[in-house]
């Protein structure tokens, strides 16, 4: 079905700034898309974000307010706004090493509280706007700027870590699965309280320089596969895709 | 301060335990909860509690946070980021011995310089510094009336002694604080030279595009623009820079004929007042300027205030932090009088180092 997002959109002619072939601008069209479908007024939504690619996801773009905030820092930036003021609808959008690294802390008490935040993890399983560096979320044995021999640590599970958490609702969708990534992400902002979406939006430019694909299909591919085969040496548990309800 | 505060209309306040301001954060919890007048939110950390006060001043909250030392270490990345997103909060330091943990149940003065320098980049904070239970009250609501007046963070610098302080205390109603001009076309700009913009808050309906990003007057990042950085920086130094006069809650007692001076602020300001009418009383010409504002330094009122004081002592504690700016703004060596064993300077300490210099 198509749908006109442009009113959604703060400059709809102009260029992302992400590069060709990343996930982010998918993410966004599929955030707007499940935002249209709630029929929620933009005067009443906020958008907070963290530094890194994925912080640019909602600004500049998205035509509502936006909080672009420090380094791991989104959700305590948005804990303050929602609590002030708790007829914002408060959408978390960052990163997954602003999200579940520097700022896995905020994250795991935001949880615990059940602050009504909806947290959208862009992950991309690496560090992407500084140059390619191993993530708390790169999969075991993935080459990376810092490990070339591949990473030797488990990466973290934003879901299940939200859900320990106290968390209300969490989901694990890719960008390359649209209709159930928006119905995930549609999911979580009407769940009343705390609750994640990790979307899996790969990284051609960093994460796959350092694979052996030379196409974006075939990154996006291997990403995903990686995610879901790769992610602990111990157990060797997976990370399905789907949702996860407390 | 915690009364100041909700003189002020404090309505959000969010904290971590830290001794020794945890009672500012026990009063205001109380309040809130017995009358409804706020949003309290004990946070997981001081980044959180300084980042959250941030989100909660945009959703038009008027938002406080007190600390010491160590948390006041971790809050200084989002305090950069209040001030370049011109953001209206108070946060107090109470002021403990450090560095590190130092003595956590001891007084200090020992933050002056990371009041004023504590963010990376070019900031110009403003400052004010309590010496009794009535400045605690009158500079809190104060702090607030400037936030919101300048869109800035201001600080209060605190210190153990002063904060734990029990005596009576006649408390003037403070100003009032105005509300924010809720309304600008250009938010992060103003045309005037120190001009502060109007301040619209989520959920107007204003596409708000707040970023501690470079950004022009609508909020873009504009973070290759050599003129847009250089516009927006010198307009924020201007803020405060271009109201020293304005901003100085300075005190002047027995200058005219002094030919001593005791520059002091906090709880050395009460010993040095001791001192100084102690030595009047035997005939010694002993004046005192009490600093309640730290920064922006208020160099004016000390210029002309010790143009004709032969002597200048700083009593602080804390190894020379403003005697050396004090040095500076006179152009003269000054006598630095310096403490840093956890304790309040006795006002014998004061007269005696004054006796020493004729």
């Amino acid at each position: 079905m198509t749908r006109d997002l442009s009113h959604w959109l703060r400059h709809p002619d102009a260029p992302t700034a992400f590069c060709p072939g990343c996930g982010h601008g998918i993410l966004l069209g599929t955030l707007l898309r499940a935002i249209d479908t709630l029929a929620i007024a933009a005067q009443d939504l906020l958008f907070v974000s963290g530094i890194g690619c994925a912080g640019w996801i909602p600004s500049p773009h998205i035509l509502a307010d936006t909080l672009h905030t420090l380094h791991g820092r989104a959700i305590p930036f948005a804990t303050g706004a929602k609590l002030a003021n708790p007829r914002l609808t408060t959408i978390v959008i960052s990163g997954d090493g602003d999200l579940l690294s520097i700022g896995a802390g905020h994250l795991v008490h935001a949880a615990r509280r059940n602050i009504d935040l909806t947290v959208i993890v862009a992950n991309n399983g690496i560090y992407g706007m500084t140059g390619g560096q191993t993530a708390a979320t790169t999969p075991l044995g993935v080459s990376t700027a810092t490990h070339r021999a591949g990473n030797p640590d488990a990466p973290v599970d934003a879901c299940q870590l939200a859900l320990a958490a106290g968390a209300r609702y969490a989901a694990r969708f890719p960008v390359t699965d649209p209709p159930r990534l928006q119905a995930a992400i549609a999911r979580a902002i009407a769940t009343p309280g705390f609750a994640l979406v990790d979307a899996l939006s790969p990284c051609p430019t960093q994460y796959g320089k350092f694979q052996p694909e030379d196409s974006i299909a075939a990154c996006y591919r291997r990403f995903e596969a990686d995610v879901q085969q790769r992610s602990d040496a111990a157990t060797g548990a997976a990370m399905p895709f789907g949702e996860f309800v407390p | 301060m915690a009364r100041g505060a909700i003189a002020a209309g404090c309505n959000y306040y969010a904290g971590y335990p830290i001794t020794p301001s945890s009672g500012i954060m026990t009063e205001i919890a109380a309040h809130f909860q017995a009358t409804g007048a706020g949003v309290f939110a004990q946070m997981e950390d001081e980044i959180a509690s300084a980042c959250s006060l941030i989100g909660a001043s945009w959703s038009g909250a008027r938002a406080m946070t007190a600390t010491s030392g160590p948390g006041f270490s971790l809050m200084q990345e989002a305090l950069g980021y209040a001030y370049f997103t011109e953001t209206p909060m108070v946060v107090i330091n109470v002021q403990r011995a450090g560095p590190a943990t130092g003595q956590a149940t001891r007084v200090a003065q020992g933050d002056i310089m990371q009041f004023r320098y504590g963010s990376h980049g070019d900031v110009f904070p403003l400052v004010f510094c309590p010496a009794s239970v009535a400045d605690c009250f009158s500079l809190t609501a104060l702090a607030f009336r400037y936030s919101e007046m300048l869109r800035l963070p201001v600080f209060i610098a605190a210190d153990e002694s002063v904060a734990q302080l029990r005596e009576t205390a006649y408390l003037d109603v403070p100003a009032p604080v105005v509300p924010r001009r809720a309304v600008d076309d250009t938010p992060f700009d103003a045309d005037i030279a120190g001009g502060v913009p109007g301040m619209p808050s989520f959920g107007d309906g204003a596409a708000l595009l707040v970023t501690g990003s470079t950004h022009d007057g609508h909020g873009m990042r504009r973070v290759d623009s050599p003129e847009v950085h250089e516009r927006l920086v010198v307009r924020l130094r201007n803020k405060t820079l271009l109201r020293e006069a304005e901003l100085d809650q300075t005190l002047l007692e027995d200058m005219a004929d002094a030919e001593v001076a005791i520059v002091a602020y906090g709880i050395c300001a009460r010993s040095a007042r001791a001192a100084k009418n102690a030595l009047r009383q035997s005939g010694a010409r002993v004046g005192l300027v009490h600093l309640r504002t730290l920064w922006p330094f208020p160099q004016q009122t000390l210029q002309a205030a010790c143009a004709n004081t032969p002597h200048v002592v700083v009593a602080e504690l804390n190894l020379g932090q403003l005697a050396a700016v004090v040095q500076g703004v006179l152009m003269r060596p000054v006598h630095a009088l310096s403490q840093v064993n956890g304790l309040p300077m006795s006002p014998g300490k004061i007269a005696a180092f004054i006796a020493e210099l004729s």
